[in-house]
């Protein structure tokens, strides 16, 4: 999504959000993400406004003082920025990659199931299955911290049974043109 | 208890807001209870050469200079990422030619980025910046300048700039060829040429011979 990406060209406009609006993209965003509200309040504390970086092709940026903190494609799930992941790992169900995936992916690359399958990759168990369209952080065997944010394209089973194709999306990565960007 | 009215708002737009929604819903701040503390956010170092988390050096174009840069702020960290049994841990699942392969190409991809570089040197030394004075009608005019970004220069910033030093309007358009350039209302080239060369606030390290001033006096259309 952000492989090509300009702050010079992408963007159409900044708009600050409206209470009522930021209202209900908290609860938005509290359904999607596993963030206790308290923890949501650091990173979006509820005087600072929130500004709405529309972009090219409804890709909308939010941020708070400048600093990108998510994004949303369409009316799609709502992404952290891969910082704000990398401060609160937790809010998104992980995946991981093995290491021969990494520089595909750090190429913007999306995930093929054998790299997420295989010794090095990592997928949760069937007890705690993702479901296909789940935002996801990305990690990458050996790394502590994700490397990338991604959207599964099929169910965690079913890249296990089918191990082909891609099994994650890639949405974000560390590199980007969106990593690059540390103010809008 | 503390019913406090949503008094603050911050509405930084610029007019246009013509029938005023207030949001006074169902505002009332849950601020009865003790609040539940939040959690800590994990503190994650990046690379200050190439903004990575420094575990991820080893896949920028930038490697050596990233470990020269570990070494010297955080010799721990240079220690658990780059001692011998690290590099051995590191490689993982990864077969030997695969993990021959990635170091090739960690040290093509920095001698391209070491290329990259100079060449972006070159390209600043040589860009030029004109200052170009426009006829808007007989009395009126603007000044656009354009090649500004080349020597690193936010033009946003520098737009704000111009816009408090001459109390005028400045902003950042884009120019019929579609290249940024920051629009400032009010003939104002020659004051601007003098802040390059004084290098008044962001405008630093513009060679003064890079600039030049010309004039454009047909109208042209509007967007
Ligand atoms: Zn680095």
């Amino acid at each position: 999504m952000f492989k090509k990406f300009s702050t010079s060209t992408d963007i159409a406009g900044q708009t600050p959000v409206k209470t009522s609006v930021q209202r209900s993209l908290r609860t938005t965003v509290l359904s999607q993400w596993k963030i206790e509200p308290e923890t949501l309040d650091v990173i979006w504390p509820k005087k600072e406004g929130l500004v709405h970086v529309k972009c090219r092709e409804h890709l909308s940026i939010y941020t708070v003082h400048g600093e990108p903190i998510f994004f949303q494609h369409f009316d799609g799930p709502i992404y952290p920025t891969l910082r704000v992941l990398h401060k609160y790992p937790y809010i998104l169900p992980m995946v991981r990659v093995d290491r021969g995936a990494i520089r595909f992916l750090l190429a913007g690359a999306h995930m093929m199931c054998p790299g997420l399958t295989s010794a090095g990759g990592y997928l949760p168990p069937p007890g705690e299955a993702l479901a296909a369209e789940t935002p996801v952080a990305i990690h990458a065997e050996g790394k502590e911290h994700a490397v990338g944010i991604g959207i599964t394209k099929m169910g965690s089973e079913e890249m296990r049974k089918v191990n082909k194709g891609v099994g994650v999306e890639t949405v974000t990565y560390l590199g980007d043109d969106l990593w690059a960007v540390q103010t809008i | 208890m503390g019913a406090k009215k949503n008094r603050d708002k911050n509405r930084d737009a610029p007019a246009a807001a013509a029938a005023e929604p207030t949001a006074e819903t169902s505002a009332a701040g849950q601020e009865g209870q003790p609040p539940p503390e939040p959690k800590p956010p994990v503190q994650v170092l990046y690379c200050a050469v190439c903004s990575f988390p420094p575990e991820y050096c080893e896949f920028g174009s930038s490697l050596s200079k990233c470990k020269e840069w570990l070494q010297d702020a955080h010799s721990d960290l240079f220690q658990k990422y780059y001692s011998d049994e690290a590099l051995q841990a590191k490689i993982g699942t990864l077969s030997l030619e695969a993990q021959s392969k990635l170091e090739q190409d960690a040290a093509k991809k920095e001698a391209k980025a070491e290329a990259k570089a100079d060449a972006a040197v070159k390209k600043k030394l040589a860009s030029r910046i004109t200052i170009k004075r426009i006829e808007r009608n007989k009395r009126k005019h603007v000044t656009a300048i354009h090649g500004l970004e080349a020597f690193g220069i936010d033009l946003k910033k520098a737009a704000k700039q111009f816009a408090s030093k001459f109390a005028t309007g400045a902003s950042v358009t884009k120019n019929p060829q579609g290249q940024d350039e920051i629009v400032i209302q009010g003939d104002v080239s020659d004051d601007v040429l003098e802040m390059i060369e004084e290098e008044v606030g962001l405008l630093k390290g513009i060679p003064a011979d890079n600039v030049e001033i010309v004039e454009d006096k047909k109208k042209k259309p509007g967007d």
